[in-house]
């Protein structure tokens, strides 16, 4: 199939073997746009997605949020900055955090909100102030549920990543787009490739996060 | 001791859950509240500590009114155990033991020390210190439950239906290892059930409630038994109340016959009017079978269950003679060998003394 | 209104690029929906495929979508259906797992109690298994068709056949502000219009369901 033939071409080229256009350079501006958009959207959406869960109340608005997150067009988005702002880091990121930010709020608030409604009665009956309930119950019990938020919003925030190539930033964008303008397909293939095999590795990392991080009381599930 | 003044809880639009409380659950001893679905009980221990704020009234322990400190303090000084034990699912069984020990300033390993101190209490395995509550059943779990609120030793305990959420032969195992707890440690406990039954059992006052929270009886589980206020209360008991009565009534009234006892071995005695069943012992003298005079060759027929004079009630000593087919019950001592034996009429014959005579009762609810 | 009136450059009239756009992109969701139950069921019945078929999916939805539109432009050359089949697929990546979870949704006690009652298999599927699945697959379907309406954008970028998104990419190159804003506002609005509109399907079809928020 061409697409091998493609791929080949692509990691057979030295120019991305070294230099300022190297696949390794490239890796490091995708996970820094990744990285840092993931850390604003989760810093964003967890506050106000905790406050919903634990009170129960906000199901509504947490979900008029995720659909206009996902109904936005985050290369129209993208544009429209690009055009009123300019070409600079914030407008590369702000349509990554916009797409990052539906699922994180969506899981948090699930997993607030599901967390055994008999354990959290008995942590106020015990004695536990609010911010105790949150932080040494009901967080913990709903880690699944907010990792699993933390991660699809990753993935998703790895294959959007791409957009910030449109507005002369790096990362593995960098391939496709140039590849789209010289007609190097070899480019736009492994670009795309590059981009895939990040987000699997992004579940890996996650995964092992989930092994790591989450109790065994609550590995059944 | 916990006391409620006039307490009484309205949500909005005029309804109330409670309407005018006045109780007074002494120190030292198990007050049951129990009444029909919606009666308020639930309400009612839920304002003790302050998980629903009274809309009126006063509610006090020792004396204090539970309002004067902060809320949290309040709690941590009140052991709460709910019905389907809100365990926290990512801790393991003693870090949930030592959660309040913990919240007071405990450091680690001197609460989780007191973790299994209170395992041994409950009757919970120091194996399952470290599994984590999903992997215990439902029974375990309440025991855990009832462990973590005692870990701090608060000298009140308040129970919402604990047992309620397990099959019967937990249950009972549950409620029997609480009177032991009680025996041993004296909390004053405020319990809440709807089943009449378990109210009777644990309870040392109790306080039927009708919708509205408005005490339809106070007393102690004789005096329910024995007379109940009205029509409600009698409804609620429930029939057979009189049946139940019988276990607060000792077997020790009851006078054991010697003479139909025979060793295995020895020839059976002649048919006689007077001896319609003879009951056979082993060479420990515990019993092993009756056997009619006038069949002597028949196959023994089984003894039942048998009960111990002193410690089993009449109730006790009356199934075990109505189960038996010979119509007769083994009375045994602590080893099982067999000290006498009653037939259902001498079993009759002490009921009616014991009531009549109103003999004193045992001080303990003894296992019926 | 003149708002809507657009430049010749842009080769369709306003309500044209509207009326391509929920066609395209809601006939993609629609033929992933169709594609995902009976691979969604699949998944259900056999459990070891789930694991592979959730790592397939994950993969195809993390490919930018730009880079799967330019790869079939070799193979479909540059029309309609080098757009339309990539949104299949990403329709395909959300409706897979969301067929599987809605199906799995289903009470086992509920099914039990229905073969007790001499339902057979069809009627099962028909009368009780799919209406108690149906709400949390209808969530998955509105995640499906608004990640669609905004996704079809991009196709602007390989020449004009991004439905609404030519808009954009046109005001970009022209300078036209106004055409941005139609664009992006437009598009928010078919997908939040659709979002509703699939809220009311699924409250309408099953009425006894509980209201649950946005689904995954």
């Amino acid at each position: 199939m061409n697409l091998f033939n493609y791929l080949r071409q692509f990691f057979d080229d030295p120019t991305y073997r070294h230099g300022y256009d190297d696949i390794a350079a490239r890796l490091g501006q995708h996970c820094e746009y990744s990285l840092v958009a993931l850390v604003i959207a989760a810093a964003i959406a967890f506050p106000p997605a905790v406050a919903t869960g634990h009170t129960g109340r906000g199901q509504g608005l947490v979900s008029a949020v995720a659909v206009l997150g996902r109904s936005l067009p985050s290369l129209g988005l993208l544009i429209l900055l690009a055009v009123h702002l300019g070409l600079n880091f914030a407008v590369a990121m702000i349509p990554l955090v916009v797409i990052g930010i539906p699922p994180v709020l969506l899981y948090t608030h699930e997993g607030i909100q599901g967390v055994d409604r008999a354990a959290v009665d008995a942590a106020k009956g015990m004695g536990m102030s609010t911010s105790q309930v949150v932080l040494r119950v009901e967080l913990p019990a709903a880690l699944p549920l907010i990792l699993a938020g933390l991660r699809v919003s990753a993935v998703q925030i790895v294959a959007t990543a791409s957009l910030a190539a449109v507005v002369s930033f790096g990362g593995f964008g960098r391939y496709i787009v140039d590849g789209l303008y010289q007609y190097d397909y070899a480019q736009v293939v492994g670009g795309a490739f590059l981009i895939a095999v990040l987000c699997l590795f992004t579940l890996f990392v996650f995964w092992l996060l989930g092994r790591v991080a989450v109790s065994p009381g609550l590995r059944r599930r | 001791m916990i006391r409620f003044e006039d307490v009484s809880k309205e949500y909005s639009r005029g309804s109330f859950a409670v309407r005018s409380l006045s109780l007074e659950a002494p120190t030292g001893a198990i007050t049951v509240l129990v009444g029909p679905s919606g009666c308020g009980k639930t309400t009612s221990l839920r304002m003790v500590n302050r998980l629903v704020e009274p809309t009126g009234g006063t509610i006090l322990i020792d004396d204090v009114d539970v309002r004067a400190q902060p809320v949290t303090k309040l709690r941590r000084g009140i052991g709460y155990v709910i019905q389907h034990a809100g365990l926290f699912p990512h801790r393991t069984i003693e870090d949930n033991i030592a959660t309040v020990p913990r919240l007071v300033g405990m450091d680690r390993r001197a609460a989780r020390q007191r973790a299994r101190e209170l395992m041994d209490l409950v009757g919970l395995e120091q194996s399952m210190a470290r599994r984590y509550p999903h992997q215990l059943s439902g029974g375990q779990q309440q025991r855990v439950g009832v462990a973590r609120a005692l870990a701090a030793d608060p000298p009140v305990l308040l129970m919402d239906e604990p047992f309620s959420a397990v099959d019967p032969i937990v249950r009972k195992s549950l409620q029997e290892q609480m009177l032991r707890i009680q025996g041993e440690i004296g909390k004053t406990i405020l319990f809440v059930t709807h089943d009449v039954d378990e109210a009777i059992k644990l309870g040392d006052k109790i306080a039927v409630l009708r919708e509205g929270g408005l005490i339809a009886q106070f007393g102690t589980p004789q005096e329910l038994l024995g007379s109940p206020a009205d029509e409600f209360v009698e409804e609620f008991l429930g029939l057979d109340r009189g049946f139940r009565q019988l276990t607060f009534h000792s077997s020790d009234s009851l006078v054991l016959r010697t003479g139909p006892i025979v060793a295995q071995g020895e020839p059976i005695p002649a048919p006689r009017d007077d001896l319609p069943w003879v009951l056979v012992v082993d060479s420990d003298r515990r019993p092993v079978g009756w056997v009619s005079p006038a069949a002597p060759l028949d196959p023994l027929v089984p003894i039942g269950h048998t009960f111990r004079q002193g410690s089993d009630s009449l109730r006790a000593a009356l199934d075990a003679a109505v189960l038996c087919e010979a119509g007769w019950a083994v009375a045994v001592d602590e080893h099982g060998g067999a000290v006498g034996v009653a037939s259902q009429e001498d079993v009759a014959v002490a009921i009616r003394a014991a009531r009549s005579a109103r003999r004193p009762v045992l001080a303990e609810e003894p296992v019926a | 209104m003149s708002v809507f009136n657009l430049p010749s450059y842009v080769q369709s009239s306003f309500l044209g690029l509207v009326g391509i756009q929920l066609e395209v992109a809601l006939g993609a969701c629609a033929l992933g929906l169709l594609l995902a139950l009976p691979i969604g069921q699949l998944c259900t019945r056999l459990p070891w495929t789930y694991p592979p078929v959730l790592g397939l999916v994950t993969i195809i939805y993390s490919i930018p979508s730009i880079a799967l539109f330019v790869v079939l432009i070799d193979y479909t050359g540059a029309t309609y259906t080098t757009v339309f089949i990539p949104l299949t697929l990403y329709s395909l990546a959300i409706l897979v797992p969301g067929v599987a979870d809605a199906i799995r949704a289903v009470p086992p006690e509920v099914i039990d109690a229905a073969d007790g009652m001499g339902y057979g298999r069809m009627r099962r599927y028909v009368a009780v298994e799919l209406p108690v699945a149906l709400p949390p697959l209808i969530a998955s379907v509105r995640v499906a068709a608004v990640s669609s309406i905004s996704l079809m954008s991009v196709g602007a970028l390989i020449g004009n056949y991004g439905g609404l998104g030519d808009l954009l990419i046109l005001g970009l190159h022209f300078f036209d502000q106004r055409l941005i804003w139609l664009g992006l506002i437009t598009l928010l609005v078919l997908a939040v219009g659709c979002d509703l509109l699939l809220r009311l399907l699924q409250r309408l079809a099953t009425p006894w369901a509980r209201q649950r928020g946005g689904a995954a």
